[in-house]
């Protein structure tokens, strides 16, 4: 992986609609090869700044270069150099996967003495060689997917937008096309993933966590898990859940605590002192704890996390 | 649970199918009161067709279900005043506001108005949305509207809730409100049938039901799951993940190896005592690698192993 | 049947047209706007054409006749020109329709028994018109000529005689205004049509196609309350509208209007009951509103607009489509509404148009209720 080279550089970067910020002084940067994920919920401003960086909105200020060119200056250069693929629509569901393939080359503008070679290597990387008569619409999520990730390619993009690929589709199917993205990313291609779906995120190298318009992280998912969690996680089973949420509310220490399961989900400052602490606290209470450990973090905890912080409007502290 | 309780949900070998599919296959299970039950499962494995046979408004091919003590095969109706079903795709009116909405759905199931107004300010409360009650439901955002049909699916006090893929586009702060409501629920001894395509907000429920092709392949509590599964999952961080994972395929027993994004998840049996033959694999072959512990596996990876290994167990 | 769930839904319809712009629109100004329409579209051409006399004679006689056009009603005598160019021009420019020129020997010719020529040009652009003003300015001079024959006899102690030609012309006036008189009232068939069908149609299609259907079959309300509940509101709009409709053509339009108020509301409120039916049962069985919409427009509104004998009389169709007609319940009402507005027939002398509506009602509630299920297909 060549780190020097840079797919995509965001400089301040910024959309308003009317009196509303849609994304807020943006800044990030990949690398040529990089899986990078922009996740955030919906409406956090995830899809304006995809639109941007396609070239297909104008930013209100800042600057956004995307495989060399200005997004601004040349959207037109911007737009033969990407290849964008969102689950729901690319596809036209009554052609056949040859004709979708070839329907696309044709959009891209592939050279036509290329077409041939360039949709032979798309069938083979999607694994549908064979399939070419197939009608799209019949195919099974998994390999709708891979089709709409090859027609996406079929022009050698540097860099691939992904729009929540894997939303919905079943595990199996998840790891086989991330498979694939990690291999396009072996082959220099930068991938650029959006999504809202912490499962997803995991499959990146790194993240960039947006809400409301800004960016609240961005590191390795590894990163992300032990530098932004403000304070760590212990998992408590004990019995009655209810009573115990609702007392643990007012207990020292205590950032957050919300009922996983059967089981509850704590945020302390610190896990060493608290996990006796709050042994304690519950038995003088008459609950019944059975055990309490420091558990890893998920992206999911995290954000919420991040964000509560971000936004003191928001009051996390447990209801009864 | 205990066995005492008579269950508020019981299905028996309900199936449904469609031209060239079947949808549901059948499926068996019971929901006790005070429960959440996941039905888990990917896009298309049958979970939308299985809640709207319950819901009443699909009739099922064959099998039998009972809703809070009404076969809704024979008498769809007579289950409809103890039941609440939220349909995936947003079931309210858009230009109607958020307290329209709910007296809409108030006085259908002919709550009186005190009690309904009682009612929904203390679900709004929970729902973090006292202050919109004016505003018209198409104005929310994806997570109020979610938490707006809870509201409004809560309104009769239900004694069955069905909710297909509730959180499913919601942002994590709302999806996080909205299983504060239901657990609230628990207490009044609700039963909640709930589907997910999210593998990691199963571990949320009491107990899970992995749904795959209409069948259901496990049926038991997340922890449960996870301790009986026979292997472990190793999570080994690594800068150069991908040449990671082509070393590990020369590894014996491995019986899956899965990408992320700064390392690689090895499904192996007895993983602990594996590790000083994987390090020494790795270090022989110079790939660099930081971390190499293991993890508790998750849904997903007792999901795939279930899958790919053509195992079948639990009800089926 | 439970009276809260049927007001549940009928209050939240009520909400829906409230905010939906479109719809409002079309609930409260399209039928002034249909009857304003038509009274207009039709009355403007009969009345008051422009017309440019070149009286070159200039005699009481002359002045007699373009009296005669004066107090006409169709003819308003807009100049009197001094030239043949400036009545050419008046007629290129679109400032009169029609120019009548009246000879320099007019009133010595008329003294000798004529035949007198009195030359007439007129604007033929719009064909319809220009026969119009060419019948009426017929009409005009014959009465005057034939007025003057009978001066002329009773001078002479000749018996009365009358020109033939000139009854048939005033047969042709009369039809006329009678259509126009018929066409106001017509309008509330198309009225009734777009609230009763077209509007209805919408109203299940949009429930399955934004899928708020399917959480609304899931609670106890019934298929019955579903379908009362919508079709209420547009029960009282439609009436709100046909006393609206109503009061706009007698008032206005000075259209007579022989029969009872309760006949009226009665034969419309049959005939909006068969409309209302006929949209929830389309609304039905298309499930989207786009194909919703397009049968409305092809079942019922085209139908009421064409061959209901609102504009075109039945009679003189086909034969082959005036038994299409019996098929539509436009065709009843319309015929109704003439009885009604112009004749005064009563109640009970209307059962040839009220007995069919009633059937075609009958029919839709059999279908419309057995077609909503509380089910997904």
């Amino acid at each position: 992986m060549n780190h020097d080279a840079r797919s995509v550089v965001v400089e301040e970067l910024v959309k308003r609609f009317g009196d509303f910020t849609a994304v807020d002084h943006i800044n990030l940067e990949t690398r040529k090869g990089e899986i990078f994920g922009f996740l955030g919920p919906n409406g956090a401003g995830k899809s304006t700044t995809i639109r941007m960086l396609c070239g297909l909105l104008t930013p209100t200020s800042g600057r956004a270069i995307v495989a060399g060119y200005d997004v601004a200056h040349d959207p037109e250069s911007v737009r033969q150099n990407i290849g964008y693929m969102s689950q729901r629509f690319s596809l036209y569901n009554d052609l056949r996967v040859i004709e979708n393939l070839r329907l696309f080359a044709g959009l891209y503008d592939v050279p036509r003495s290329l077409v041939e070679e360039r949709i032979a290597w798309a069938l083979e990387m999607a694994n549908l060689r064979g399939q070419e008569k197939l009608i799209t619409g019949t195919l099974p999520g998994g390999w709708k997917q891979r089709l709409a990730l090859g027609c996406a390619l079929l022009h050698r993009p540097t860099i691939i937008f992904l729009d929540e690929p894997t939303s919905g589709v079943d595990p199996i199917s998840r790891r086989q096309f991330w498979d694939l993205i990690h291999r396009m990313s072996g082959e220099g291609v930068t991938v650029f993933v959006t999504t809202h779906y912490m499962e997803e995120a995991e499959y990146c190298n790194r993240l960039a966590m947006i809400y409301r318009g800004s960016m609240v992280a961005l590191g390795t998912p590894t990163e992300l898990k032990h530098k932004y969690m403000k304070g760590e996680l212990l998992l408590v089973e004990c019995e009655p859940l209810g009573p115990a949420v609702e007392a643990l509310g007012s207990a020292p220490d205590v950032v957050d605590a919300a009922v996983f399961g059967n089981a509850l989900h704590l945020v302390v400052g610190n896990a060493e002192t608290a996990i006796p602490a709050i042994t304690e606290f519950l038995r003088k209470r008459e609950i019944n704890v059975t055990d309490v450990e420091k558990i890893q973090p998920s992206l999911e905890d995290v954000f919420v996390s991040l964000t509560s912080e971000h936004d003191p409007s928001r009051n996390l502290a447990v209801q009864a | 649970m205990t066995a005492a309780v008579q269950p508020a949900l019981t299905i028996r070998g309900l199936t449904k199918s469609f031209p060239g599919i079947r949808a549901v296959d059948g499926v068996s299970c019971d929901v006790y009161p005070g429960e959440i039950f996941g039905l888990v499962g990917p896009d298309g494995a049958g979970k939308t067709t299985t809640l709207r046979m319950l819901a009443g408004v699909m009739p099922p091919d064959q099998g039998s279900a009972t809703v809070a003590g009404s076969d809704v095969v024979h008498d769809p109706e007579a289950a409809k005043h103890d039941l609440s079903y939220m349909p995936q795709r947003f079931g309210l009116y858009e230009d109607l506001t958020v307290d329209e909405n709910i007296r809409f759905y108030g006085d259908l199931f002919g709550v009186r108005a005190n009690e309904r107004r009682a009612r929904s300010a203390q679900l709004l409360e929970a729902a973090g949305m006292s202050e919109f009650r004016k505003r018209l439901a198409g104005k929310l955002s994806g997570g109020m509207k979610q938490k707006l049909g809870l509201v409004c699916a809560l309104i009769h006090h239900p004694k069955v809730i069905l909710l297909d893929e509730p959180t499913t586009g919601v942002d994590p702060v709302s999806r996080r409100d909205f299983w504060r409501i239901l657990y609230n629920l628990i207490a009044e001894g609700v039963a909640i049938l709930t589907s997910t395509a999210y593998l990691d907000e199963a571990e949320r429920c009491h107990r899970v039901a992995l749904m795959h092709e209409g069948k259901l392949l496990f049926l038991d509590t997340p922890a449960k799951l996870k301790s009986g599964f026979a292997k472990g999952v190793l999570a080994i961080l690594s800068s150069d993940a991908r040449r990671m994972k082509e070393e590990l395929k020369r590894v014996e027993g491995i019986s899956s190896l899965v990408l992320t994004g700064d390392g690689v998840h090895v499904v192996i049996e007895d993983p602990v005592r594996r590790i000083p033959q994987i390090k020494a694999q790795l270090v022989s072959a110079q790939v660099p690698f930081s971390e190499m512990r293991q993890v508790v596996p998750t849904i997903e990876d007792l999901f795939v192993d279930a899958v790919t290994s053509g195992r079948s167990g639990g009800q089926g | 049947m439970n009276p809260n769930r049927l007001a549940a839904i009928a209050t939240k319809e009520i909400i829906h047209i409230r905010r939906d712009v479109r719809s409002l629109i079309i609930v409260v100004l399209m039928p002034a706007i249909l009857v304003l329409l038509f009274g207009y579209g039709v009355s403007l051409d009969l009345k008051h054409l422009p017309v440019y006399v070149f009286d070159r004679n200039g005699t009481q006689a002359s002045q007699d006749l373009l009296k005669r056009f004066q107090s006409s009603n169709y003819f308003r005598i807009a100049k009197v020109a001094n030239s043949y160019p400036e009545l050419a021009q008046a007629i290129d420019s679109g400032k009169a329709t029609l120019a009548i020129i009246i000879p320099h020997d007019f009133s010595e010719r008329l003294h000798d028994g004529g035949p007198v020529e009195i030359q007439a040009i007129v604007d033929a652009s719009d064909d319809n018109t220009a026969n119009l003003a060419v019948g009426y300015a017929q009409g005009v001079l014959q009465g005057y000529s034939s007025d003057l024959q009978v001066e002329w006899r009773e001078r002479r102690g000749l018996p009365r005689q009358f020109v033939p030609l000139s009854t048939e012309v005033r047969t042709w006036f009369n039809e006329d205004l009678e259509s126009s008189a018929f066409i106001v009232p017509g309008v509330l068939a198309l009225v009734m049509t777009v609230i009763g069908a077209f509007l209805t149609s919408l109203t299940v299609a949009r429930e399955w196609e934004r899928g708020t259907m399917e959480q609304l079959i899931s609670t106890p309300v019934t298929a019955l309350e579903i379908m009362l509940g919508k079709l209420l509101p547009y029960f009282v709009i439609g009436m709100v509208d046909v006393g609206l409709s109503t009061a706009l053509a007698v008032y206005w339009f000075r259209i007579p209007f022989r029969g009872t108020i309760a006949t009226l509301f009665l034969s419309s409120a049959l005939f909006l009951i068969v409309m209302l039916l006929l949209g929830f049962f389309i609304s039905v069985i298309a499930k989207t509103q786009l194909a919703a919409s397009q049968i409305a427009l092809i079942v019922t509104f085209l139908p009421a607009f064409l061959l209901s004998g609102f504009l075109f009389a039945i009679e003189q169709m086909p034969v082959f489509i005036q038994y299409v007609t019996r098929v539509l319940p436009a065709r009843y009402y319309v015929s109704a509404l003439k009885n009604i507005f112009l004749k005064g027939t009563p109640v009970e002398m209307l059962y040839a148009d009220l007995l069919p509506l009633a059937v075609f009602a009958l029919v839709l509630v059999l279908l419309a209720t057995r077609a909503f299920k509380k089910k997904l297909a």
